[in-house]
């Protein structure tokens, strides 16, 4: 391991600074590519924003917000071939939309209909994993799969910086590892897990750094730039496609809003912690440089907003629709063919339900 | 003079509170239990008051959470830690089961771990996938575990109290949906210890047994039996393991007839194993089967579903009318 490698696992790489401009040395992004970017960073921001909208009109039953990651949200999105799979948290609902998955279906979860709204293997991102890090041992196994059947698939596996403190994670970065599996692992170190600070998840001096007792390359990078990000991480994708194994990506950043609605992140940090982050809005730095490079004018800017609205007002229709949950659904999955007792349990219920409407 | 009211998060905050300001090797610790107070506040204050040696926030990984408390235990420490919720003890299982359960036989009793897992548990909240499990069947199955499910705030004070106090590793199962109601509590009246049921309603006609979030819901069942001219008693059985056979077959045979109810799946369940004892320790006094009214063979439902799935007044009153009654055998 060279000073270099231990550097870029500790210092965060860097395209765009907070005021918007390059930094010294740095290649100009292609501003086509970095204005779509731009357009999925409002389009994130904005289903941020009407989710949360949702919540307080009791249409959601929770919303864990990424405002503030939605860099993070749109790279590891961008960076996946259509093959490829994402495995994503809780958090991760921008990322499932940036992926192309309908929103709506995403918050099936989140509404109480069902556990999953939609198809993992139509669109190659598996269900949002509750159980922290676990879901990081299956984006393995996905991979392993994939290099055992021939095929180039990668997968982007996320989890947040308190995950890593689990058992499950460092299983999966050594299987990783161990088997080469094209395995890119992005932690979003939003600096909280719920109100417990990074000080208390690890002192190492960084996340990406443990990936060098693994024997993986690891990244830092600035979290809320999305070029950086893309960059960084479609580097990593292209090593895990060219069979050169896992890398650990730690992307530095921040969680704006508390952990859901239901927190109250007052109880356990101080609003100018809060104040600060806000300069470093991952949605301002890149408007300011498309601007400025004359890539963004305000026609197209008029434009994406009234794309983000029509998408939101899409959201609002589609979770505002009123369902019937089935309630024979609870028996219908369980096993591919229910057993004789479900069978019966389901009768049971039935009969129940017809009595309650006679 | 009324006792002060209280809710079930309140009346377990003043156990750890005084539980932790009576016996210095008493500690708490777990995910946000200290600066936040839990995500359901149940330690609120406590790192404030007691510092953070005496109440800290770990790292997040329930498996290294007990596995801590099993070598603080060793050396002399009561430690108290909470699992955030009922499906996310299970990183923690294998040391729960390897160890917590078994340290004390493996070493001929050298070895006592006084710990308590206090977990959140069961539904009826409205809570998404991995939040409502009712997971006590996996503990009770575990030789060398306590297992306390309280169903009263003055029972969560004073069991929590004898948990943290005994020499043995106790799950304690604190029923979520009750953390909000007030209840009377008055902790200077000592409850029964933990190993005895207690009979919440006598009756005369058949038994209800249930514990932790079943209890309001079979004595609902009883107030609407009641009005409907059936006398139904209700037995809270406080802990699953011990289990007191005594008073819940004491009941039983008063009324030849018994119902368990409870929110887990019923297949392999506590519910089974109580109807088992039941059934051979009443025999000769039982006029029906023991019927169980439990939840479905299905994983926890989503939100908008869970209201098919729990067992509430109704199914408990279906499943008491077919107890075989005379005056209904043709
Ligand atoms: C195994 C497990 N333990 C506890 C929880 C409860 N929980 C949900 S989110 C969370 C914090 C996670 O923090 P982090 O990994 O940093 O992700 P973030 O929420 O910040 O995106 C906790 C403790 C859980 N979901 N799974
Ligand atoms: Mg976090």
């Amino acid at each position: 391991m060279s000073a270099g490698q231990l550097k870029a696992a500790i210092t965060p790489a860097r395209l765009l600074d907070e005021t918007g401009r390059l930094v010294r040395g740095a290649p100009a992004p292609d501003a086509e590519a970095l204005a779509e970017g731009y357009r999925k960073l409002v389009f994130a921001r904005r289903l941020n924003e009407q989710c949360g909208a949702l919540v307080r009109q009791g249409r959601l039953a929770v919303y864990p917000s990424s405002r503030g990651q939605e860099a993070c949200q749109v790279a590891c999105a961008s960076v996946l071939a259509e093959g490829d799979w994402l495995f994503p948290t809780y958090r991760d609902t921008a990322a499932i939309a940036a992926r192309g998955v309908d929103p709506v279906e995403v918050l099936t979860l989140l509404r109480g209909d069902w556990h999953c709204g939609y198809d993992p293997n139509e669109h190659k991102v598996a269900p949002q994993a509750t159980p922290l890090a676990t879901q990081l041992l299956h984006a393995v196994g996905v991979a392993h799969a994939a290099r055992l059947k021939g095929e180039d698939t990668v997968v982007m596996a996320l989890c947040g910086d308190g995950a890593t403190s689990e058992g499950d994670f460092h299983e999966a970065c050594n299987f990783a590892a161990v088997f080469r599996a094209p395995v890119v692992f992005f932690v979003q170190n939003n600096k909280y897990a719920i109100s417990v600070p990074l000080a208390r998840q690890s002192v190492a001096p960084s996340l990406a750094v443990k990936a060098i007792g693994y024997g993986m390359p690891g990244f830092r990078v600035d979290g809320n730039d999305l070029p950086a990000l893309e960059k960084v991480l479609g580097e990593a994708v292209a090593r895990a496609r060219a069979g050169e194994g896992p890398t650990l990506v730690e992307a530095d950043t921040y969680r704006i809003e508390s952990h859901t609605n239901a927190d109250d992140a007052t109880r356990y940090r101080a609003d100018d912690e809060v104040t600060e982050w806000l300069p470093r809005d991952p949605l301002l730095r890149v408007r300011t440089y498309l601007t400025a490079v004359g890539a963004l004018d305000d026609d197209r800017e008029k434009k994406i907003a009234a794309a983000a609205e029509e998408m939101a007002a899409a959201v609002r229709a589609g979770v505002g629709a009123e369902t019937v949950a089935d309630p024979e659904d609870l028996f219908a999955h369980v096993y591919s063919t229910p057993t004789p007792q479900l069978a019966e349990q389901r009768a049971t219920l039935r009969a129940e339900l017809e009595l309650e409407e006679a | 003079m009324s006792a002060p009211k209280m809710t079930m998060a309140q009346a377990i905050n003043t156990a750890l509170r005084d539980a932790i300001a009576e016996d210095d090797s008493v500690v708490v610790f777990g995910e946000d239990v200290a600066q936040l107070g839990g995500v359901f506040r149940v330690t609120d204050g406590l790192h404030q008051e007691f510092g953070e040696s005496r109440v800290f926030d770990t790292p997040l990984a329930e498996s290294g959470i007990v596995g801590m408390a099993v070598g603080m235990a060793m050396n002399g420490m009561r430690p108290v830690v909470e699992m955030q919720f009922d499906a996310f003890a299970y990183p923690a299982f294998e040391q729960i089961v390897s160890h917590v359960a078994k340290l004390g036989n493996r070493t001929r009793g050298k070895v006592r771990l006084p710990i308590v897992i206090r977990i959140p548990y069961a539904g009826g909240i409205g809570g998404v996938e991995h939040h409502c499990d009712s997971s006590e069947a996996y503990y009770a199955h575990t030789p060398g575990l306590t297992v306390v499910a309280p169903a009263t705030n003055a029972d969560a004070y004073g069991l929590l109290r004898a948990a943290i106090a005994g020499s043995d590793p106790v799950v304690f199962l604190e029923p979520k949906k009750h953390y909000f109601a007030k209840e009377e509590v008055d902790v200077s009246v000592p409850v029964p210890p933990i190993g005895r049921a207690v009979v919440r309603r006598p009756g005369r006609d058949a038994t209800l047994i249930a514990y932790g979030p079943s209890v309001p819901v079979a004595l609902a069942a009883a107030e609407q039996a009641a009005t409907e001219g059936r006398d139904l008693g209700v037995v809270d059985l406080r802990s699953i393991v011990p289990f007191d056979d005594e008073t819940v077959c004491a009941e039983v045979r008063r009324t030849g007839r018994a119902v368990v109810v409870a929110e887990a799946p019923g297949f392999a369940s506590v519910a089974s194993e109580i109807a088992a004892r039941v059934g051979e320790r009443c025999f000769h006094h039982l006029e029906a089967p023991v019927r169980r009214v439990t939840g479905f063979d299905v994983p926890y439902p989503p939100p908008k579903l869970e209201h098919h799935f729990l067992p509430g007044v109704d199914r408990i009153l279906d499943a008491v009318d077919t107890l075989q009654w005379e005056d209904e055998v043709a």
